[in-house]
């Protein structure tokens, strides 16, 4: 089947750090891929390429097949990849609607329709169950829990094909994570491929298809969840070892 | 005003939040009643007749022009420390071109002098903003760097000579002789006021309550609005009750007056109601956030910063033509009231939070402070002293405001 996303042979260094090393990934549509790996990985870095925030050094991205640049956040967007990013990327002076349609705000005649905003926005909200009371006060006065729901619902407010969530349950609780992986579930159906960053083995196993296992910048290697153990996933991770399917394989 | 700018409501749990109100505006008015009422106690009812208060408004102009735009470079984290020079250097190619280049009875000339002004003062802010976004040197470097050289550029234009004999038609807009509207183009730009503030909190109190949105209680909304009203009534008041010397014919709004009343509305406007201003302010708060928005933050800034400039260009018409001449120093510091009136007005040098409303009664603050220093006689030498520790309070009271919130 043709990939939804290609990532082909992507290098990227920063000074003299190179944060990724030849790295090659891709993702169906309606999968779920983790994307895994120790701290410093290079996770948020490969993400952050696909979704332009950061231009790599080398290689190309395909999406279904057509080779495509990604330049900006922007040309990221038009294609229809929404990025939930690891620091939020929330500005916290504005409101809750601000954020939601922070550079595609709805207008009507040309000026702000601040009104339906903030209503489209209680809409998606309301859809991850997530208590937000005053829509109209700045996030700042909101809990981590609550302004990553928010940070979530600007990225699923606008119909992805392709979503990134780069530890997007890190500051929640039960109750919300369990919503959130209700979510992901509900995006799979509907065709949408995920990438997820996530440390939490337990959800890993429970939502991906397939983890990737990441490790100094390069790809450790890239499995089924049904063909591997906790403890296999866990040896990528940390020593770097190709799990038995994968040495099968070869 | 009527409604905060999704920026300026910084605290939550307090009675004003709760009530939708901007509690540092609040603050700031009763700041400046307590001002006048002083004032006028030691000059003996002089500071509150209608002629000072009159000229007030003339000697708030060109500071209220540029504090706008200030306020959105503050917001954004930048500073500008070249608009006085800005404003001399602009001036004085103005008066120049005024008085020696375009013919001096023809209709255009100040129509196209002011054009040249305008585009001369945002030539010159779009250059430093793109210095400080393309090539990423600190707004402070490039400012101050501007700040001498267009400083020595205002010499160089006549090798320091003063341009005098403007035109008349120049020199309405500084609201000298004939710079006035008269008494019925007034009460229009009053009534229009009017008209504007009723319609526009009635409809929004409706569709929010339409749309099931949470409103203001109404006795909150009805005493904002009549207060509203009652301000509309006072100045309109003000501005014709000044008389021409020995005849009861009004003067009515002084020309640099309408100009900054509707500079203010327009960059009000932008602020609230445009993608523009709500990047701006979102950068403000999180530059790396608007930038993964898809927001081109540098031509944000460039642009930016060419607004200063035109503002800069326009102030610098306005005090030419208040002077008559263009002389090599004027608008010097100018950029020190405009900041401190920026920053009273509540803007946050931390950035992201700034109200323009709020930095216009900051500059209403800062003139009524000199004016009232000008009528009990004290020279510039202690005018200069008391804006300083204005300057100094004010970001004092935002450095203590900014320690109760989280960041
Ligand atoms: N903007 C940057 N400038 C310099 N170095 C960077 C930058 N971004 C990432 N790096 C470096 O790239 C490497 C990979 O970082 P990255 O954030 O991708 O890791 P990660 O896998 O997401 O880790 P974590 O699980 O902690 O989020 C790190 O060594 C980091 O220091
Ligand atoms: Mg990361």
């Amino acid at each position: 089947m043709q990939p939804l996303v290609e990532m082909r042979d992507i290098s990227k260094s920063f000074g003299g750090v190179r944060s990724l090393d030849g790295v090659s990934i891709d993702l169906q549509p309606g999968e779920v891929v983790g994307l895994l790996g120790h701290n410093g990985a290079g996770k948020s870095t490969l993400i952050k390429v696909l979704s332009g925030a950061y231009s790599a050094d080398s290689g190309q991205i395909f999406l279904e097949g057509k080779e495509v640049k990604i330049t900006s956040p922007r040309s990221s967007q038009q294609h229809g990849i929404e990025t939930i990013y690891q620091n939020l990327a929330l500005a916290d002076n504005l409101d809750v609607a601000a954020n939601i349609f922070l550079g595609r705000e709805i207008l009507k005649n040309g000026s702000l329709n601040e009104d339906q905003m903030e209503i489209e926005a209680k809409k998606v909200l309301d859809r991850l169950k997530v208590n937000i009371p005053n829509l109209k006060l700045p996030v700042y006065n909101f809990s981590g829990g609550q302004r990553q729901c928010i940070a979530i619902s600007r990225a699923i407010y606008f119909k992805a094909r392709v979503l990134i969530m780069d530890e997007p349950t890190a500051a929640l609780g039960p109750q919300e994570t369990a919503q959130v992986n209700e979510l992901i579930r509900n995006l799979k159906a509907e065709g949408v491929g995920i990438f997820l960053i996530s440390h939490d083995m337990h959800d890993v196993f429970n939502l991906c298809d397939r983890v990737t296992v990441m490790k100094n910048g390069k790809v450790v290697g890239s499995c089924k969840t049904k063909d591997v153990t906790e403890d296999e996933v866990l040896e990528m991770i940390i020593a770097g070892k190709k799990p038995r399917v994968l040495r099968d394989q070869a | 005003m009527q409604k905060t700018t999704p920026s300026s409501n910084p605290n939550s749990g307090n009675l004003f939040s709760r009530l939708q109100l901007d509690g540092r505006l609040i603050f700031m008015v009763l700041t400046i009643a307590i001002i006048w009422v002083i004032f006028n106690v030691l000059s003996e009812g002089i500071f509150l007749s209608v002629q000072n208060l009159w000229n007030l408004s003339v000697q708030t102009a060109s500071v209220g022009v540029m504090v706008s735009a200030m306020v959105l470079v503050i917001v954004m984290r930048h500073v500008d420390l070249s608009i006085g020079s800005i404003l001399g250097f602009t001036g004085m190619v103005m008066a120049v071109v005024n008085a020696r280049v375009f013919p001096p009875d023809a209709a255009w000339n100040a129509w196209a002098t002011l054009a040249v002004g305008l585009i001369l003062g945002g030539l010159i802010g779009a250059f430093q903003g793109a210095w400080v976004a393309y090539l990423s040197v600190p707004a402070f470097i490039v400012t101050l760097g501007g700040l001498l050289i267009y400083r020595g550029g205002a010499w160089l234009v006549t090798e320091g000579q003063t341009v005098g004999s403007l035109t008349n038609s120049f020199q309405v807009f500084g609201g000298g002789v004939g710079g006035s509207i008269g008494a019925i183009p007034t009460w229009i730009i009053g009534a229009i006021l009017l008209a504007y503030v009723l319609v526009n909190d009635v409809s929004n109190y409706l569709k929010r309550q339409r749309n099931n949105l949470p409103n203001r209680p109404m006795w909150v909304q009805i005493i904002v609005t009549g207060l509203l009203v009652l301000l509309i009534f006072g100045f309109i008041q003000i501005m014709n009750g000044y008389k021409e010397p020995q005849t009861e014919v009004s003067r009515g709004m002084p020309v640099p007056v309408l100009i900054m009343l509707l500079t203010s509305a327009l960059m009000i406007w932008v602020v609230r109601s445009t993608r523009f201003g709500r990047y701006i302010f979102a950068y403000g708060g999180n530059p790396e956030a608007a930038r993964l928005a898809g927001i081109n933050t540098k031509l944000l800034t460039t642009v930016v910063f060419a607004i200063m400039g035109v503002l800069a260009g326009l102030a610098g018409a306005i005090q030419t033509a208040r002077l008559g001449a263009g002389t090599n120093s004027t608008g010097t510091l100018a950029e020190l009231s405009v900041i401190a009136a920026a920053v009273i007005g509540g803007t946050s040098l931390s950035g992201g939070v700034g109200s323009i409303p709020g930095a216009f009664l900051g500059a209403l603050l800062m003139s009524s402070l000199i004016s009232g220093l000008v009528l009990l006689g004290y020279n510039s030498a202690w005018q200069q002293v008391v804006q300083g520790l204005v300057l100094m309070i004010a970001v004092l009271l935002d450095v203590l405001y900014n320690r109760n919130r989280p960041r």
